[in-house]
């Protein structure tokens, strides 16, 4: 996994957060949690995770979902996913 | 296969929404909220085309001649992330929407408990959005067959008991949606052959509810019906249930609102009425002024030509059903009358048509044509028609007329069609069946008018029968259906649920006559409502809370004839004066002099005024005389 592709991953992830926060300013890192953004609640995360699953063209599983520490972790994820 | 297909694409749907949010007035942020809810969207967009609109509606009034209802969401599980979909879907119709949702898992305390919150929130609608694991629970799986149905017939009876509750206890109109039947097949194939398998209760449950739901006055929305057809692992999804207790998968989400939203809509009658279809390349295969009658691609031995005929049949089924159909082509009219005559393979018949636009003049022209003719309004129309370009014309033209995308093939026309839900129904009355002839008819009544020299002459040649008889339990649904889709003549646009027409019709206070006109060309069917009460300080008047017609029988004294009618129930019951109420709205300026000409006078404050306000008439009966007019009452 490179760099840019990861940095790709993280610029689309944060496209998908300013739309569901409705905050055309947001920027996220890798070391973002969901504390750091008003209003990342359960129903939002949900919102979060289920615009990236079709921006990405991928799908979580059950367990992937609860175990994320923060948006580096969900790159992660993203990344590793998207390599299969 | 769950996206909203029939909606244009927008190139950047997400940017465009940001960009609303900072346009400078709220009316401004909800005129972008409505017309970019008629675009294709996902669960995201739908959800912040739902929050521009709902803080822009914080703000600013919907726009003139919307209708606004409340409706109350209860359910077994998580129903937060469907509400904003139900809410756009609604402004796509023309509705705004405002939704409660009552604690999930609490259907029937909400219902039936002592301190409901929606004794508060006095919704016009309940829509009951129950999951599997809220209704049946397991039999053991050898119960026979007498014990399977006993179950079904439980879990049917709670169900009706709360939608009589919910209606007897709120006035609400009940909408049940069906299971979505989530629950895995245990035997695959075998599964229907045994009655207590845990997916055949459900399928049953379905049935037996779409049945009960029919004869209890019930809507129906059919959830695992639409589900069904599109293939039930598009709509669940049991990673999304076991995370939130999310009935339906995100995806499935937007699609979801629209089923709901256009069922509430039917109610409110915001349906569709009438498909406009274009010929060349939609009714058949190539252009007939090239090709020539017998050059068009159309009918058997062909797989194109079988494609453009399922359009046709479909077309032709919508029309038996009540919906107007009308032709707007740019062709020559001649040669596309023959077409209708002679071609062998032509299913759609030409009498099924009840206004055809054959010319060369621009299709939006043709279409505001179309709407005079017919007395329809634009909104209540769709344009077929396989021209992206036309489409795209017609979109920027009249965005009050539906214009599906189409796919490329032909043979996907039909569904689209039907997945777009434009004619969705409540109600599938007697009139309904025969409307297309009654708008044939009515073109030759204009044909016979256009040649007529003299209007006395042409009124007494119709032999018109007025028939004003009180309404019986069967002519409800008919007179429901008036009541909400009369726009033009509509003295003040007041709508009503069947439950409250039932309900005025059985209060001896209240007056309510349906109007049912029959001429030498046939049978009008069902085409003026009054309804009027004792005023409320003077109790030996007459108030006329509504007055509405069918445009279709304009110009011809029935207005006249209606009052007689009224004038005589009112003398009956010993009534002085007859109070006329007139509420301007977009719509309806065809009637701002309705009181006047018949001879009532101004009464209220605001009376004689230009707009806006309600003004007031009154008629004090013993200085009343029958007007004339060339019809024959049966009262």
């Amino acid at each position: 996994m490179t760099t840019t592709a990861h940095d790709q991953i993280l610029a689309e992830l944060q496209e998908i957060c300013r739309e569901v926060f409705e905050n055309p300013e947001l920027t996220i890192s890798e070391s973002t949690t969901a504390e750091d953004v008003p209003h990342w609640d359960s129903l939002n995360h949900l919102n979060v995770v289920a615009a990236a699953e079709q921006r990405f063209g991928i799908r979580f599983r059950t367990s992937e979902v609860e175990g994320l520490k923060n948006v580096g972790d969900f790159v992660g994820l993203v990344a590793a996913k998207r390599q299969h | 296969m769950i996206e909203l297909d029939w909606l244009p694409r927008h190139p950047g749907l997400a940017a465009a929404i940001t960009a609303a949010r900072t346009l400078p007035t709220a009316a401004e942020r909800l005129d972008a909220a409505i017309r970019l809810s008629g675009f294709g969207r996902d669960a995201l967009a739908t959800t912040r085309l739902d929050r521009l609109a709902q803080e822009a509606l914080a703000e600013t009034p919907p726009p003139a001649g919307w209708q606004r209802r409340r409706l109350a969401v209860l359910g077994s599980s998580t129903l937060e992330t469907v509400i904003p979909a139900l809410r756009v879907a609604a402004l796509e119709r023309r509705l705004v929407l405002e939704v409660t949702a009552a604690p999930y898992g609490q259907v029937r305390q909400a219902i039936l408990g002592p301190a409901s919150p929606l004794a508060d929130a006095k919704p016009d609608f309940i829509l009951l959005a129950m999951d599997e694991g809220a209704v049946l629970p397991p039999l053991p799986l050898a119960a026979n067959q007498e014990e399977a149905d006993a179950a079904v017939e439980a879990e049917l009876n709670g169900l009706v008991t709360l939608w009589r509750a919910a209606r007897q206890r709120f006035g609400a109109t009940v909408i049940q949606q069906t299971i979505l039947n989530t629950r895995l097949p245990l035997f695959g194939s075998y599964e229907a052959a045994v009655p207590a398998a845990p997916a055949a209760l459900v399928e049953r449950l379905n049935r037996r509810m779409a049945q009960s739901a029919a004869t209890e006055g019930v809507l129906l929305v059919d959830l695992d019906g639409a589900a069904a057809g599109s293939g039930r692992a598009h709509w669940h999804d049991p990673v999304r249930w076991h995370q939130a207790k999310q009935v339906l998968s995100p995806a499935a989400i937007p699609l979801y609102g629209d089923l709901a939203a256009r069922v509430i809509a039917a109610a409110c009658g915001l349906s569709r009425k009438c498909l406009v279809l274009d010929l060349d390349n939609t009714l058949w295969g190539g252009v007939v002024g090239d090709d020539g009658i017998e050059g068009i691609v159309l009918g058997q031995g062909s797989a194109v030509g079988e494609a453009y005929l399922a359009v046709q049949r479909y077309a032709a089924s919508l029309a038996e059903r009540g919906v107007v159909l009308a032709l707007c082509s740019k062709n020559d009219a001649e040669i596309v009358e023959r077409v209708f005559k002679s071609h062998p393979e032509m299913h759609l018949k030409r009498d099924a048509i009840a206004a055809a636009a054959v010319n060369w003049a621009d299709k939006a022209t043709n279409l505001r044509c179309l709407a005079k003719t017919l007395d329809l309004g634009l909104d209540s129309f769709v344009f077929v028609d396989d021209n992206p370009a036309e489409r795209d014309i017609v979109r920027r033209e009249l965005p009050m007329v539906a214009v599906p995308e189409l796919p490329d093939d032909v043979a996907h026309y039909a569904a689209t069609l039907a997945a777009a839900g434009y004619f969705e129904s409540v109600a599938f009355t007697a009139e309904d069946s025969t409307r297309s002839r009654q708008y044939t008819q009515n073109a030759q009544r204009k044909e016979l008018l256009a040649t007529a020299t003299d209007m006395e002459g042409f009124l007494k040649s119709l032999d018109m029968q007025l028939d004003a008889r009180p309404p019986a339990n069967g002519d409800l649904a008919r007179l429901t259906q008036l009541i909400n889709k009369s726009n033009q003549f509509n003295l003040t646009t007041r709508r009503y649920t069947a439950e409250e027409v039932e309900r005025a019709v059985n209060d001896p206070e209240v007056v309510v006559r349906g109007f049912r006109l029959v001429d030498k060309f046939g049978d009008n069917g069902l085409i003026a409502v009054i309804i009027a009460r004792p005023h409320e300080q003077e109790r030996a008047a007459l108030v006329v809370d509504t007055w509405l017609m069918s445009c279709r029988v304009l110009g011809r004294g029935v207005e006249a004839a209606c009052l007689c009618v009224l004038a005589h129930e009112a003398a009956r019951r010993g009534a002085k004066a007859l109070i006329g109420e007139y509420r301007p709205t977009p719509r309806n300026g065809m009637v701002r002099d309705h009181y006047p000409r018949l001879g009532f006078t101004p009464a209220g404050p605001s009376a004689g005024k230009g707009g806006g306000e309600a003004s007031y008439w009154r008629l004090d009966l013993q200085h009343f005389t029958e007007p004339e007019c060339h019809i024959r009452i049966s009262e």
